[in-house]
């Protein structure tokens, strides 16, 4: 059974398949229709939904997409639809983000709508309704397509809502939710389990020997709503408290492997500024507050965001099973396409690495199409530090540039001990060209990967000669000015 | 004619305090926003649904018990005989109900639009990868996806073409050439002062419309068939379902109350959807829904046409053109579908804004194996447009001139004001948007500036560019420019609004309701507008060519007058007045001496007997063209604009962002800002991510490998430049539309040129404008890339020779 506050009521699930979907819950099931479907895939936003969880005394709210997120993963939170936020038979009684993007013409076709107006509850609920600035406004809506409006007036909208604080949350509030047990549904097409102890994550892994691990389920779930394969046996492990810390201690981090992007941006902001402002690149809002540091090295993909950067910090990750734990440098983890160092019946703890000190340039470049939310063509990590005017503590990392992340290391060899120079730059990235054979796809041609690999590199140098500043496009002042007039 | 409007800040603030304000006329549950007085900004009349997500599109609508869900297996090859099929398995699969292929059409296979050539279901030979060839219907939506892949289908492969340039050495035209010839080109580019040539690549684009395509069949009584289908042109869907079925249309209806956007995508895509749910609701007599999967809607719906450019022009020392020969060959895909009519309108908007002078514009519509490309947004014209910027910008910088310069200075303009196919252009307001923007916008200044910024920077170059849009309204089809609608009067003074258009998020209805209220002289919260069904209006146009408020707010606007030309002639009697003594105002009705309420002057006159409820009609006048001369007067009028973009651009990366857009845009005397300035805003956005990001990709076999929206990417809340000024163009349409408005669905995608333009001005300074960078469209950071390497060889190859 899963049990759960929907718009503030208590409501229980007996007969849902393992593998049941928020949206197809909400749409189906209940015939909740306020919610839209657009991709199911995670990358449009239209079923964007706010979920809550009960901690420290208080409901503390995210953003998911209701597409490819579990049912059984919110089991004891409380899901807040559009259809939570106003008493539709007085129009009076919008939520003042829905009165400002209708004052403001937020919506023309109008589909997307209740994805934008759930994303931006969101944060207005998470700023305790303080006005939004337009850097929060742009996170919070990251993962929301409009095809319609130009964006424009929706951001205003957000920019508008300044009255709130004199309003009290409008959506229906939830109690304390009474202690439940594991969420634990068995249908005759399989069973989905979400442990809450790590012991119990380990009797079900004994139990369940076929099943797949999901933490947040942003890549796993696309299985089901792109490719329609039945997820017949899960364990999901997001419940797990020992997997969902991250620690600090003497420069050494480590993060469990339930521990979302959105907790780590929220946690190591200071801590680690590279690797955060880096996965401001990953996903959209949405994406971060289910996705983790972990599962995107698990399904060791060759685009995934994090890995060139923990393989410059020579991370190791923690992996946990029935006979006990190992430690596992990053860099023997990835075999090839999709394929990891990872044995049967074991999972990926935590991953640790080492902070970089003061005296260490790190840098981290992703080149996409698109700025938000989209999958990089090229991402390279780089870090080292010049001493007595020659290079030492060299790493440098590609994503996109082979079928694994990988280091480059003829080029790190090139660099260590040389002169901090230019022209050493320009022999390493002459290394690059000759360790790399990138390949041609959606993202980009292999040519534009492997020149753009080796131009990240020079410009890693041109920033560090400039004193660390930067010379990017993205660097431009985020001031807005927008006017309308109806007359020349 | 100037209407001049003075601009109220205060009036959107102004429109929602009166609403909030206002009485509650009725008690009800009020979902319905009351929109305001023709040329105030009024909300969207379904603004409040949109954001309590009560608006209904048709996945929304309750499914009746019994209702089935179907999917579609499509074609694995571009171009193959099927030799086998068996669907066995795919019958036997779980939840399972039926299985149809082609043989199980009872009436017409082809759902074509115009010209044969579209096959509801592959008929042995397949010319596209995802052609559907069977349909599964099944007890869920999951259910029916899961049962394709058990398809044993035999394949005989084909010699497919995939390429434009593949479809055009394959010598196959899915339409005859076209072209449009004034005077002697050729003679002109040879004895002009200077000669120019080149090519050039213009990719197409996915609608990436929110609510995928879907339709709901439901079997009727009577043997027909009610369709909820999300579809631009629901008198299609009602003529091409009969068609399917071989029934009669009168027993079809297609209703379409919203969609979830269209852009082009759902005018003559949604027939599929529709036959194919409906050809299963008539053999089951049960409810079929069929909605596309994200993935299956980008794989196998038509796309905006790739065109293809080559030209040979002439010009003098200003770069006046001479004269130009221009070939635009459309990446049509494997039928006509509407390729005539985009094709066409290239050809037509080969000229911009611009006098060609001596002109040869060919267009050719070669087949090739993928899926029949369709409308879009500008139909054509964007691309027409976009080939004669870029010829503009060479011909500039071979002049060494800005190109602002060289664009002004080949302005239609008197004297040299008729197109190449024979239309006089009447209102020539172009210079004065241009001079304005140039103005509001700093142009010349900012181009200094950025010439400074470029000197002195290596790797971060700017670029600038100014670029206008002149954009023909009408259908170049002329028997599609008609409109019709449907005005009931109820005695309460209640109007009900049925009319030929749909709603797509353009505001149409709201539009409707502020002409009809005004019409009547009440609140256009006494106006309700109701979905678009073919059984209330028939032979409807699609909601296409920018004109949906042109065509049916004309023709709504006629029904009212019919009506209060009934009330006014029984006021008249009753009351003992004279017809001008009869004015409708403020909700009421002033006879004489006396004033009533709207209501009652209604519910008095039907006690009198009197014919509440009309239908309107409307055709556009003066438009006329013969296809035999390529000469005459295809469009009613031209909506007007400009857009001003300044770029950066990183010169290692070709990564790019838009740092500033002015625009000033043409839409006649708006009946309502709001709705327009959303129009004009979303257009440029939606243009800008064309020529952009959105990158619409085949691989060699025929598949689309951008398949969806995690490769490709439309723009974002972040992509939206920071510094964004948009203003209303000052002045009414001379032409007797209705206010005097504009059409302005379509025209102002192509600002977003723009931004094109600017991003290749940027990579040419790398090479001091001396060199035409080529930069196919989409600029994506690796074509920049391309262009700035590009510019730089030159630079190389000019400082090694010296």
């Amino acid at each position: 059974m899963i049990q759960f506050y929907l718009n503030g009521q208590p409501h229980s699930v007996d007969d849902a398949e393992p593998s049941l979907t928020i949206l197809r819950y909400l749409r189906t099931s209940k015939g909740h229709l306020a919610t839209k479907e657009g991709c199911a895939s995670g990358d449009c936003g239209a079923c964007t939904v706010m979920v809550g969880d009960y901690q420290q005394g208080s409901w503390h709210y995210r953003s998911v997409n209701s597409c490819i997120t579990l049912l059984a993963s919110i089991h004891g939170k409380h899901l807040i639809t559009v259809e939570g936020l106003a008493d539709t038979t007085q129009a009076e009684r919008l939520h003042p983000v829905q009165q400002a993007m209708v004052e403001c013409h937020g919506s023309q076709c109008g589909f997307c709508t209740p994805g934008f107006v759930m994303s931006l509850v969101t944060a207005d609920e998470n700023n305790q309704h303080q006005p939004l600035t337009e850097e929060q406004v742009l996170d919070a809506v990251s993962g929301n397509l409009c095809r319609c409006t130009g964006y424009r007036p929706i951001v205003d909208a957000a920019l508008s809502c300044t009255t709130h604080a004199k309003n009290q949350a409008l959506f229906y509030q939830a109690e304390a939710p009474a202690p439940v047990a594991s969420a634990d549904i068995t249908t005759a097409s399989g069973r989905t389990v979400f442990p809450t102890s790590e012991a119990e994550l380990l009797a079900a892994m004994a139990d369940m020997p076929n099943a797949r691990l999901v933490a947040g389920g942003t890549d796993l779930l696309l299985e089901q709503t792109q490719a329609f394969k039945t997820l017949r046996h899960l364990i999901g492990i997001s419940q797990v408290p020992e997997l969902k810390a991250i620690q600090v201690e003497d420069g050494r981090v480590a993060i469990g492997a339930a521990v979302t992007f959105s907790q780590m941006e929220a946690s190591l902001a200071d801590t680690c500024p590279e690797l955060i402002q880096l996965l401001h690149r990953v996903g959209s809002r949405q994406i971060r507050n289910q996705g983790t540091l972990v599962g995107n090295i698990a399904n060791a993909s060759p685009i995934g965001d994090s890995p060139p950067f923990l393989l410059t910090m020579d991370a190791e990750l923690e992996l946990a099973g029935a006979s006990g734990r190992r430690l596992l440098p990053l860099d023997q983890f990835f075999l090839d396409y999709k394929k990891t160092a990872l044995q049967a019946g074991e999972y990926i703890r935590q991953v640790i690495f080492n902070l970089p000190g003061d005296e260490v340039f790190v840098r981290a470049y992703k080149v996409s199409k698109r700025y938000e939310d989209d999958i990089s063509a090229v991402l390279l990590v780089v870090r080292w530090q010049v001493v007595d005017g020659k290079f030492s503590d060299v790493r440098i990392a590609y994503g996109g540039m082979a079928a694994i992340p990988k280091r480059a290391l003829a080029a790190e060899k090139g660099l260590t001990g040389a002169p901090a120079s230019e022209a050493t730059i320009q022999a390493a990235m002459a290394a690059v060209d000759t360790e790399f054979t990138p390949m041609t796809d959606v993202r980009a041609s292999a040519n534009y990967r492997a020149t753009v690999a080796k131009n990240l590199l020079l410009k890693a140098w041109l920033e560090f000669s400039a004193g660390g500043q930067s010379a990017s496009v993205w660097q431009s002042p985020l001031v807005r000015e927008v006017s309308q007039s109806f007359g020349g | 004619m100037r209407n001049v409007r003075p601009y109220d800040p205060n009036s959107t603030a102004a429109a929602s305090a009166e609403n909030a304000n206002a009485p509650a006329l009725f008690n009800q549950r009020v979902k319905k926003a009351n929109t305001s007085a023709l040329g105030k900004p009024g909300i969207h009349e379904s603004a409040i649904k949109h954001v309590t997500g009560t608006a209904k599109y048709v996945d929304d609508i309750p499914e009746l018990p019994g209702t089935l869900h179907m999917a579609a297996g499509g074609s694995a090859y571009a171009h193959a005989n099927i030799l086998a099929m068996d669907l066995d398995e795919v019958a036997n699969s779980p939840g399972v109900v039926a299985v149809y292929t082609y043989e199980d059409v009872p009436g017409e296979l082809d759902v074509a639009p115009v010209f044969d050539g579209d096959p509801l279901l592959a008929p042995g030979v397949t010319q596209f990868v995802g052609q559907p060839i069977f349909l599964v219907v099944a007890e869920t939506y999951e259910q029916a996806q899961q049962a394709l892949p058990l398809a044993k289908v035999e394949y005989e492969p084909l010699p497919a073409n995939i390429t434009l340039a593949e479809g055009l050495a394959g010598g196959e035209k899915v339409l005859p050439d076209n072209v449009i010839t004034r005077g002697d080109a050729d003679a002109a580019i040879a004895s002009a002062t200077h000669q120019l040539q080149g090519e050039g690549y213009i990719a197409g684009q996915e609608h990436f419309y929110l609510e995928g395509q879907i339709s709901l069949a439901w079997p009727t009584e009577d043997g027909g068939m009610h369709i909820h289908t999300s579809s631009q042109h629901p008198t299609e869907v009602q003529k091409l379902v009969a068609e399917v079925l071989h029934i009669g249309s009168h027993l079809v209806t297609a209703e379409v109350r919203r969609m979830g956007g269209g852009f082009g995508g759902k005018e003559s895509q949604a027939a599929v959807l529709a036959c194919s749910a409906a050809l299963a609701a008539y053999h089951l007599q049960r409810p079929v829904k069929y909605r596309l999967p994200r993935r299956a809607d980008m794989e196998r719906t038509g796309k905006r046409h790739d065109f293809g450019f080559e030209y040979r022009i002439g010009f003098d020392n200003e770069g006046v053109i001479a004269g130009i020969d221009l070939t635009l060959a459309g990446l049509c895909g494997c039928s006509a579908d509407l390729s005539q009519g985009i094709v066409d309108r290239a050809l037509f908007h080969a000229d911009n804004g611009y006098y060609l002078n001596q002109a040869r514009v060919t267009g050719l519509a070669p087949r090739n194996h993928i899926v029949s490309n369709t409308a879009f947004r500008g139909f054509g014209g964007p691309q027409g447009m976009l080939a004669i910027e870029s010829i503009i910008d060479d011909v500039a910088r071979a002049v060494g001139e800005d190109p602002l310069t060289v664009r002004k200075l080949n302005l239609y303009r008197p004297g040299a004001d008729t197109t190449h196919y024979g239309q006089t252009i009447d209102q020539l307001v172009l210079a004065e948007i241009i001079g304005s923007l140039e103005q509001s916008a700093d142009y010349w200044q900012r181009r200094e500036a950025i010439n400074g910024f470029n000197s002195s920077n290596t790797y971060l170059k700017k670029g600038l560019a100014l670029t206008p849009v002149k954009f023909g309204i009408s259908f170049t089809s002329t028997h599609l420019n008609q409109g019709s609608a449907l005005v009931h009067v109820y005695t309460d003074g209640t109007i009900l609004v049925t009319h030929g258009g749909t709603e797509m998020g353009q505001g149409l209805y709201t539009k409707i309701a502020q002409l009809v209220a005004a019409e009547f002289g009440v609140d256009s919260a006494h106006v309700q507008v109701s979905a678009t069904r073919t059984d209330k209006i028939a032979n409807g146009s699609p909601t296409a060519a920018s004109a949906g408020t042109d065509l049916n707010g004309f023709a709504a606007c006629n029904a009212c007058q019919e009506i209060k030309g009934n009330l006014i002639e029984f006021a008249v009697r009753h009351f003992n007045v004279s017809a001008e003594q009869v004015v409708f105002a403020n909700n009421q009705v002033s006879v004489g001496e006396q004033t009533i309420s709207f209501a009652e002057l209604c519910r008095v006159a039907y006690m009198n007997r009197v014919c509440l409820m009309a239908h309107g009609f409307y055709k556009t006048p003066k438009i006329y063209f013969d296809r035999a001369t390529n000469q005459g007067h295809p469009f009613y009028y031209f909506a007007n604009g400009a857009a001003c973009a300044e770029v950066i651009i990183d010169c290692l990366t070709g990564e790019y962002k838009v740092e500033r857009v002015d625009i000033l845009h043409d839409v006649g005397r708006s009946i309502n800002p709001a709705l327009d300035i959303g129009q004009i805003e979303g257009g440029f956005i939606q243009g800008m991510g064309w020529l952009t990001s959105e990158d619409l990709l085949w691989d060699s076999q025929g598949r689309v490998i951008s398949n969806s929206p995690a490769n490709y990417k439309i723009p974002t809340a972040f992509d939206v430049p920071r510094h964004f000024h948009v203003g209303l163009y000052e002045g009414a349409n001379p032409e007797s539309t209705v206010f005097n408005s504009k059409a302005v669905g379509e025209p102002p995608l192509m600002l977003g040129i723009a931004v094109w333009a600017a991003l290749r001005d940027a990579c040419a300074s790398v090479a001091e404008h001396k060199f035409n960078p080529r930069l196919d469209a989409p600029a994506t950071p690796e074509k920049v890339l391309a262009a700035v390497n590009a510019a730089l060889a030159f630079t190389e190859e000019g400082s090694s020779n010296a």
